[in-house]
C-alpha cells in the first residue's frame, strides 16, 4: 500500500503538549516540509526564542540554540556567521520579535543576514497567560489591557512584515495564515519560497505567520481560528510585501 | 627571542586575541576601549574572519553567543556600562555553558559615571554579575604585556571550563602604551566541542540551552557549574607576590592600582620597611590560599583599590579573623588616581 501522508523528516515523532486548537504545530509541519524539500535538515541550525516557541527542539530534529528573550535574530547571526554553510532560521513569537526584540530583528534584516525569521502573530503573549503584545488589536481585552488596547495610550499594533519591507537588506517580506486549508497552502508556498532565498544565498527572508491562541483569547478552537479570519486578516493583510532576489546587490 | 613591539594595552588584547586563533568579533563603541574594536575591524577581514559592529551591546554579546554555540572562538569588548548592557547574555552562556571571552576596559560610575581608571565593577564581575547564581573567571592584567598573555590565556580557560571568561583592565592598562612581546598562542590540550552545534550531519540533535524543566535538572544543573567553579578554584588561581617572604606589612591590589602599589612598596623597601605586595591575577578565582599563607605571614594587610572597598571584602574572607585587614581606596573620577608618594603614605601609617 502507497503511503500518501508522511511526517516530515526534520519532525520526532512526539505528542504535542501544546493547548488545545495551538496553531504552533501546524507551522512547525510548514517549516518541517520546507526543510525537507531543500534538503538541508542535516545542516540546519534552528534559534529558538522566548516564549511557547522555545520548545522548537523538542519537535524538530535539527540541532538548536536557545536564544535570551528577544534576540533570536543576533543569536543567528552570530550562527551563521560563524557557519556560514549551515542553514539558519529563528522562530519567534509576537512578543518576543515585536517587543523586547526590536532592535534584534530590525538589524539583522538591516545588514541582510542570510537567515529566515519565522514570526508567529497570535497578538499575545502566549505563555505568561495572555497579556498585551505589539500586536494585540486595538480594543482586543488582555490581562494586561482588561479594557481594550486604547490606541491613545498604548499605540496601534505593529505590522512587522511591511515594517520590515523597507528595509535595504530584506529580501523576501510575506504575511500568511494557517486558519483555512486555503491559508494553510499558500503559507506553505510562502515559507518554501522565504528558505529558497536563504538556499541560494539571496539575503534575509522573513514570513509572519497569523495564528490563534484559543486559551488566552478564551476562545474556543473553531472560534479561535474564525477570529483570524474575521478580526486579524482585515488589520494585517495577507500577501507578499518584498519578493527581491537581487536586494543584496 | 620575539621582536618587541610597542603598544597599546587595547591593541595588544586584540593581538592577543587573534594569535589565540579568535576569527570572530562582535562589538560596539564605547570609550576607553574603542581601539579594539577598531583593530580588530582592520584585521579580521584580512584573516577570513568576522568583524560585526552591532546595533547594541545586548546584540553583540548574543551574536558571541550564537558564533560560541558553533564551536569557534570568538569575542566581544566594551567598558562599564556595556558589560551592564551584556549580563543577560553572559548568564544565558553561563546556563548553557558556552566560552567566549569578554574584555571590559572598565570606566567610573555608577551611571554614565566618567571614563577614569576605575575598580568599581569588581563586584559585578566576580560575583556573577548577571542574574541566576553563577560565577565567571576573572583575569586581572596589569601590563601590555599582560593584556597580550591573559587573553590568550582566557580562550584556554573558555574552552576547557566552557565558561565566559573575562578579562578586566581599566583605561590606564587599555590606553597606556608600553613594549610587547608577542608570544605565541600557549599549548593547552582542551577537550574537543563535541556539543557544538553544526547541523545534524548525520549524528545526534545537539541542542545548547539553559532551560530546565525536568524534576531536580536544574538543581543538578547548577550544582555541575558549581563543580567547575570548585575546579577552577582548585587549578587555575594566579597570582604575584613582590618581596613578600620577610613583610610584616602586605599589600594586596589588583591591575592598574597595583602598578603603583608597586612603586610604592619599592620606595617603602628603600626606607626599609619590611613591606611586600601581593596582586590577584585572577579575581575569580581568587586566589584565596596563596594570600591566606601570605597574609597570616606577615600579619597585617592594607588593600588598596580604585574603589570605596571591594576586593577587601575577599581579602578578609580568605585570610580569616587572626590578621588585621586594612582599607585605602580612592573611588574614580578625575584627578583620583593615586601617586606613589600618596601610598607611601598609607604604607607608613599601617606599617607597626
Amino acid at each position: 500500500m502507497q503511503q500518501v501522508f508522511t511526517r516530515p523528516e526534520s519532525l520526532k515523532d512526539v505528542q504535542t503538549h501544546f493547548c488545545p486548537g495551538c496553531q504552533h504545530g501546524t507551522v512547525h509541519r510548514l517549516v518541517a516540509e520546507a526543510l525537507d524539500q531543500f534538503g538541508v535538515q542535516q545542516k540546519t541550525i534552528g534559534v529558538a526564542s522566548v516564549g511557547c516557541s522555545v520548545f522548537l527542539y523538542g519537535y524538530f530534529d535539527i540541532d538548536v540554540v536557545e536564544a535570551p528573550h528577544g534576540r533570536a535574530p543576533a543569536v543567528a547571526t552570530g550562527v551563521k556567521r560563524a557557519r556560514p554553510d549551515s542553514f539558519v532560521f529563528t522562530y519567534q513569537g509576537d512578543g518576543d520579535l515585536a517587543a523586547i526584540g526590536t532592535a534584534e530583528i530590525i538589524h539583522a534584516a538591516n545588514r541582510g543576514e542570510d537567515i529566515t525569521v519565522i514570526f508567529v502573530n497570535n497578538t499575545t503573549y502566549g505563555m505568561t497567560g495572555g497579556q498585551m503584545a505589539p500586536t494585540t488589536l486595538v480594543g482586543q481585552k488582555t490581562s494586561t489591557s482588561p479594557y481594550g488596547r486604547n490606541k491613545a495610550k498604548d499605540g496601534a499594533p505593529i505590522k512587522m512584515a511591511e515594517v520590515l519591507a523597507q528595509l535595504g537588506g530584506v529580501a523576501y517580506s510575506a504575511r500568511v495564515a494557517v486558519n483555512s486549508p486555503k491559508n494553510v497552502l499558500q503559507a506553505k508556498k510562502v515559507i518554501k519560497r522565504a528558505f529558497q532565498f536563504q538556499a541560494e544565498g539571496k539575503g534575509f527572508s522573513f514570513v509572519e505567520v497569523l495564528s490563534s491562541c484559543p486559551t488566552n483569547w478564551g476562545m474556543a478552537p473553531l472560534a479561535a481560528n474564525e477570529r483570524i479570519g474575521e478580526e486579524m486578516i482585515p488589520y494585517f493583510p495577507l500577501g507578499v510585501f518584498k519578493d527581491d532576489p537581487i536586494a543584496q546587490d | 627571542m620575539s621582536k618587541r613591539l610597542f603598544v597599546k594595552g587595547n591593541e595588544a588584547a586584540a593581538m592577543g586575541a587573534i594569535e589565540a586563533g579568535c576569527r570572530y568579533y562582535f562589538g560596539y563603541p564605547i570609550t576607553p576601549q574603542s581601539d579594539i574594536p577598531e583593530y580588530l575591524s582592520r584585521e579580521l577581514p584580512k584573516l577570513d574572519g568576522e568583524f560585526i559592529q552591532a546595533e547594541s551591546e545586548v546584540a553583540a554579546i548574543n551574536m558571541l553567543l550564537g558564533a560560541s554555540a558553533c564551536g569557534v572562538r570568538a569575542m566581544t569588548s566594551s567598558s562599564s556600562p556595556g558589560i551592564s548592557l551584556k549580563q543577560e547574555g553572559i548568564s544565558y552562556m553561563a546556563g548553557a555553558e558556552l566560552p567566549g571571552v569578554i574584555i571590559n576596559i572598565s570606566r567610573s560610575g555608577p551611571g554614565l559615571g566618567g571614563i577614569d581608571a576605575s575598580q568599581s565593577d569588581y563586584f559585578q564581575s566576580v560575583k556573577g554579575g548577571g542574574h541566576g547564581g553563577y560565577r565567571i573567571a576573572v583575569l586581572a592584567p596589569n601590563s601590555v604585556q599582560e593584556m597580550y598573555d591573559l587573553t590568550m590565556h582566557a580562550f584556554d580557560l573558555a574552552d576547557q571550563y566552557r565558561t565566559p571568561v573575562m578579562v578586566l583592565g581599566d583605561s590606564v592598562i587599555g590606553q597606556m602604551k608600553e613594549a610587547l612581546v608577542p608570544n605565541p598562542r600557549p599549548v593547552r590540550e582542551l577537550p574537543a566541542k563535541e556539543w557544538a552545534v553544526r547541523g545534524k550531519s548525520g549524528g545526534e540533535q545537539r541542542i545548547v540551552k539553559s532551560l530546565f524543566l525536568g524534576d531536580g535538572e536544574l538543581e543538578a544543573h547548577n550544582w555541575r557549574l558549581h563543580a567547575k567553579y570548585r575546579q577552577m578554584m582548585e587549578k587555575e588561581c594566579l597570582s604575584e607576590e613582590f618581596e613578600t617572604a620577610d613583610a610584616t606589612l602586605l599589600v594586596t591590589a589588583y591591575g592598574s592600582v597595583a602598578r603603583i602599589a608597586h612603586t610604592a612598596v619599592a620606595m617603602a623597601r628603600e626606607e626599609g620597611l619590611k613591606v611586600g605586595l601581593f596582586r590577584p591575577i585572577t579575581l575569580c578565582p581568587f586566589p584565596e590560599e596563596a594570600l591566606k599563607a601570605a597574609g597570616q605571614r606577615a600579619g597585617r594587610i592594607l588593600d588598596i583599590e580604585l574603589n570605596t572597598g571591594q576586593m577587601v571584602e575577599d581579602v578578609r574572607l580568605a585570610v580569616g579573623s587572626g590578621v588585621e585587614v586594612s582599607f585605602y581606596g580612592r573611588p574614580p573620577g578625575a584627578g583620583s588616581l593615586p601617586s606613589p608618594e600618596e601610598l607611601l603614605d598609607q604604607i607608613r601609617k599601617h606599617y607597626a
